[in-house]
C-alpha cells in the first residue's frame, strides 16, 4: 500500500511541480487556475483522463496492449520496497538489496517495450526499439556505480550503506559516481536530453502514441513519475544518505532529497535539446562505461593499498578528476570533439564570418 | 551496407526483410503546418524521403485573376502566415512599377520599418522551431514570449497581430501612431541583450553543436541549383540578398551586413537568422533616425488599371526571395499572377538533404530549413 501510495503522490506532485517549475523557467506561469495555486490541476487531469474513452486500436495486440501499462508499473512498485524510509522503517529489509534493486530495476523496459510492440503502429516499433536499446546501454554504467558504492559500504544492504553514510555522504566522497549515477539514470528514465522513446519532434509520442485515457495517464504520469520517484530515492540512499540529514533524521530528509533530483530532471528538461540515437549509445559505450570501470579499478585500488582509510584517497581522485574535466573541457576536450565531427572539413570557426558592406549598386 | 543486405542474399537465411514506410505528416508535430514526407525507414534510417505537398492548397494564384488590385492585397499576408508584409510588398512594388508610380520617402521608410520587424519575429519562430524540433523545448518559449513584444508594435501600426494588409499600391494604409517610436526603440534598446539570451542557451550547448553541427550540409553549388535563397543559401556561403543586389526601397541608405556561413550546415543556417536578428535591429534603428514627413500614401484612383504588360518583382523575405510574377491586360484584374515562394525551393532539398540520414537528424534538418507550408501551397 505505501508503495502504491508512493508512487500516486509522486504521479500528482512532480507532473504539478514540472509544470510550474519549466513554467519558471520559460517566463510564464503555469497552470494556476485549478484551486490555489493550481494545486488541484492533477486532479484535475487525472479526473480528465479517467473519464475519457478507452481506445483499443483495432490492429493492436489486445492482451498486450491492455496489460502493458500494468507491467510497467511493476518495476517502481516493486523497486523501493528495499528503500530504507527510516532506520527502523522499511519494507523489505533485503541483505542484498542492491542487486534486487538493480534486477527489478531491468523490468521497466520490458513494459515500455510491450507497449510499443502491441500497438501496431509504426511511430510507437520505433520508440519501443530506441528504449530497448537505450535502457540497456544505460544500465551497464549506472550498475557499475552502483557497484562503487557497494565497494565502499562492503555491503548490499541498502540500510547499511545509509549507516555507512553517518559521517559523510557518498555523493561528496565520490561526485563523480555521483554525476554518471545522474546522467545513466536520466537515460534509463527516458527524460530530457535522452527521451528518444518518445521523442515528440520524431515519434510523435512515442511508445505511447496509441494510450489514451487512463492508459495514457499510467504511463505519461504514474510510470514515469514513478520511476524518477525510485532512481531518485535509490539516488538519495545510495549517494546522499538516504533518510539522514542535518538537525535530525526522518523520512523529511528522504522527501527532500528525492524532490531535489526531481528538480534536477526538470531542470534538464527545460536546458536541453535532445541527443541523437548513435551519439547517445556512442556517449553510453565510449565515455560513460570507460570512465566508470577506470573509477571502479581505481577505488578498489584504493580499498586495497589502504583498507581502513580509503574514503580519503577516493575522494581526492573523484574530485579531482571532475576537476580536470572541467579545466580540459573548453581547451582540449571540446576541440577533439569538433575536430572528429568535422573530418570533412578542414578548418572551422565557431562564429559565422560575416561579410558584404551593405551599400550595393542598384541592379533590377 | 544496410542490414538488409547483410542478412539477406544468396547462402544466408531467408528472413523476409523489407523497408518500413512511415507517413511523416500532414498532422505530425515538426512537419510545421502540413508537410507530409513519406520516409522509407530502414531502422532508424531513412533511406529514401519524398515529400508530399498540396494539403493546405487554396487556389491563391487563381483567385487573383477573380479580384481587383485593391482586393487581393487582403489575401496576400494569409500565405506565408508569419511574415505577412514582404509578400504585400512584392506585389504593391510590382504595380507600382508597372504604373510607374513613385512611393512617398516616409511610406518607404515604414515600410521598411514594419519589414524588418517582421523578419525579426518570423526568424525568432524559425529558431523556435528548429530547437523544437530538436527537443528542446524552453527556447520556443522563450521566443513566443519576445514576439509578442513586436506582435504588439505591429499591432499598434497595422491593427492586426499577424494578418497585416498595411501596404498599398503608392504607400502604406496609415501613417505610425504618434507613440510607436518610442515604443520600437525601446524595444530595439532591449532586444540585442534577448539575442544575446537566446545564444547562451542554444548556441554553447554542446548537445546542440553536436546535433547541428556538419549536418544537412548543402553546398555552394547545390543552393544555386536548387534555388534556395535567404538565409538557407546564404548560410551556404552565397553572399546574395535583395535588399543589397537589388537595393530596392530606401534599403541602399542603411549600413547593415548580410551574415553568411561557411560550410552550409543546420548549425550555419541557425547562426545566420541570429546574425540577421541583429543586423535587422540596426536597421530599424536607422530607418527611424532617418523617418521624415510627408505623406505617406499617394491619392490613386479606387479602381486600378495598371497597363498592359508583365513584371516580375521580389523583395528580400525572412525565407528568401520573394517574388510576384504579374501580367496585367490593361483590366481591373490580373491576368495572370504567379507566386514565388522561397520555402517551396527549399523543401526541394529534403530529399537530396536527408536520405540517408536517421530520423532525428532528418528532422533537425527540417527545421533548419525554416519551412512554412502557408506560402508553399498557395
Amino acid at each position: 500500500m505505501l508503495a502504491l501510495a508512493v508512487i500516486a503522490g509522486s504521479a500528482v506532485v512532480f507532473p504539478f511541480l514540472m509544470r510550474r517549475v519549466w513554467g519558471f523557467m520559460c517566463d510564464r506561469l503555469g497552470p494556476n487556475r485549478v484551486g490555489p495555486q493550481g494545486l488541484l490541476q492533477p486532479f484535475a487531469d487525472g479526473l480528465k483522463l479517467f473519464i475519457k474513452e478507452d481506445v483499443t486500436p483495432s490492429q493492436a495486440h489486445k492482451l498486450l496492449f491492455l496489460i502493458a501499462p500494468a507491467v510497467a508499473l511493476v518495476t517502481p512498485m516493486l523497486t523501493q520496497v528495499v528503500i530504507p524510509f527510516s532506520d527502523s522503517y522499511t519494507i523489505a529489509n533485503l541483505n542484498i538489496g542492491l542487486i534486487y534493486l538493480v534486477a527489478v530495476g531491468a523490468f521497466s523496459v520490458l513494459g515500455i517495450l510491450i507497449a510499443g510492440w502491441a500497438s501496431n503502429n509504426k511511430y510507437s516499433l520505433v520508440g519501443g526499439l530506441r528504449a530497448a536499446a537505450q535502457m540497456i546501454s544505460y544500465e551497464i554504467p549506472l550498475i557499475l556505480n552502483i557497484v562503487l558504492v557497494a565497494l565502499l559500504t562492503g555491503s548490499l544492504s541498502l540500510n547499511m550503506i545509509v549507516e555507512a553514510q553517518e559521517t559523510v555522504w557518498f555523493g561528496a566522497v565520490q561526485p563523480l559516481a555521483f554525476i554518471i549515477f545522474i546522467i545513466a539514470g536520466v537515460a534509463e528514465l527516458n527524460r530530457t536530453p535522452f527521451d528518444l522513446p518518445e521523442a515528440e519532434s520524431e515519434l510523435v509520442s512515442g511508445y505511447n502514441t496509441e494510450y489514451g485515457g487512463m492508459r495514457f495517464a499510467f504511463f505519461a504520469a504514474l510510470i514515469e513519475w514513478g520511476n524518477v520517484t525510485v532512481w531518485a530515492m535509490a539516488g538519495s540512499t545510495l549517494f546522499l544518505g538516504g533518510w539522514r540529514g542535518p538537525l535530525f533524521n526522518s523520512p523529511v530528509w528522504l522527501a527532500v532529497k528525492v524532490s531535489i533530483m526531481a528538480l534536477v530532471i526538470i531542470w534538464f528538461f527545460s536546458t536541453f535539446p535532445r541527443l541523437q540515437i548513435d551519439q547517445l549509445m556512442s556517449f553510453a559505450w565510449k565515455v560513460l562505461i570507460p570512465l566508470s570501470l577506470l573509477n571502479v579499478a581505481a577505488t578498489s585500488g584504493f580499498i586495497l593499498i589502504w583498507p581502513d582509510n580509503f574514503l580519503l584517497p577516493t575522494a581526492i581522485f573523484s574530485w579531482s578528476s571532475i576537476a580536470l574535466f572541467i579545466i580540459l573541457f573548453p581547451s582540449v576536450i571540446r576541440k577533439v570533439l569538433l575536430r572528429n565531427r568535422l573530418r570533412l572539413l578542414a578548418t572551422r570557426k565557431m562564429t559565422t564570418v560575416i561579410s558584404g558592406t551593405g551599400k550595393g549598386g542598384i541592379r533590377s | 551496407m544496410s542490414v538488409t543486405d547483410e542478412l539477406t542474399g544468396p547462402g544466408k537465411p531467408s528472413f523476409h526483410l523489407e523497408e518500413m514506410v512511415l507517413n511523416m505528416g500532414p498532422q505530425h508535430p515538426s512537419t510545421h503546418g502540413v508537410l507530409r514526407l513519406v520516409l522509407h525507414l530502414d531502422g532508424e534510417l531513412a533511406v529514401s524521403v519524398e515529400p508530399v505537398l498540396g494539403y493546405l492548397h487554396r487556389g491563391f494564384e487563381k483567385l487573383a485573376e477573380n479580384r481587383t488590385y485593391l482586393q487581393y492585397l487582403a489575401m496576400l499576408s494569409r500565405l506565408d502566415y508569419l511574415s505577412g508584409t514582404f509578400m504585400e510588398w512584392s506585389y504593391v512594388r510590382s504595380i507600382e512599377t508597372l504604373m510607374n508610380i513613385e512611393v512617398p520617402k516616409r511610406a518607404e521608410y515604414i515600410r521598411v520599418i514594419v519589414s524588418e520587424l517582421n523578419r525579426i519575429i518570423s526568424h525568432e519562430v524559425a529558431i523556435g522551431d528548429f530547437m523544437l524540433n530538436l527537443g528542446a523545448v524552453t527556447p520556443f518559449f522563450w521566443v513566443f514570449r519576445d514576439r509578442e513584444d513586436v506582435m504588439d508594435l505591429l499591432e499598434m501600426v497595422t491593427g492586426q497581430r499577424m494578418m497585416y494588409n498595411y501596404m498599398r499600391v503608392g504607400g502604406v494604409r496609415w501613417d505610425l501612431p504618434e507613440d510607436f517610436e518610442a515604443g520600437c526603440r525601446k524595444f530595439l534598446k532591449e532586444y540585442p541583450a534577448k539575442i544575446d539570451d537566446y545564444e547562451q542557451l542554444i548556441t554553447d550547448n554542446e548537445i546542440f553543436i553536436s546535433r547541428t553541427l556538419g549536418m544537412g550540409i548543402i553546398k555552394p553549388y547545390e543552393a544555386l541549383d536548387y534555388g534556395l535563397s535567404g538565409p538557407n543559401a546564404r548560410a551556404s556561403g552565397i553572399d546574395w540578398d535583395l535588399r543589397r543586389e537589388v537595393g530596392y526601397s530606401v534599403y541602399p541608405e542603411f549600413d547593415f551586413k548580410v551574415p553568411l556561413g561557411q560550410h552550409g550546415d543546420c548549425f550555419d543556417r541557425y547562426k545566420c537568422r541570429i546574425e540577421e536578428m541583429r543586423e535587422s535591429v540596426k536597421i530599424v534603428e536607422q530607418a527611424l533616425d532617418a523617418l521624415c514627413g510627408g505623406p505617406v500614401n499617394l491619392k490613386l484612383p479606387p479602381m486600378l488599371r495598371p497597363p498592359a504588360g508583365d513584371i516580375y518583382r521580389a523583395v528580400e523575405s525572412p525565407r528568401g526571395e520573394y517574388g510576384v510574377y504579374l501580367v496585367s491586360n490593361g483590366d481591373l484584374r490580373p491576368w495572370r499572377l504567379k507566386l514565388r515562394d522561397p520555402t517551396f525551393s527549399a523543401i526541394s532539398m529534403i530529399p537530396k538533404l536527408t536520405a540517408g540520414n536517421k530520423i532525428a537528424d532528418l528532422v533537425a534538418i527540417v527545421g533548419s530549413l525554416d519551412l512554412l507550408m502557408g506560402g508553399v501551397d498557395r
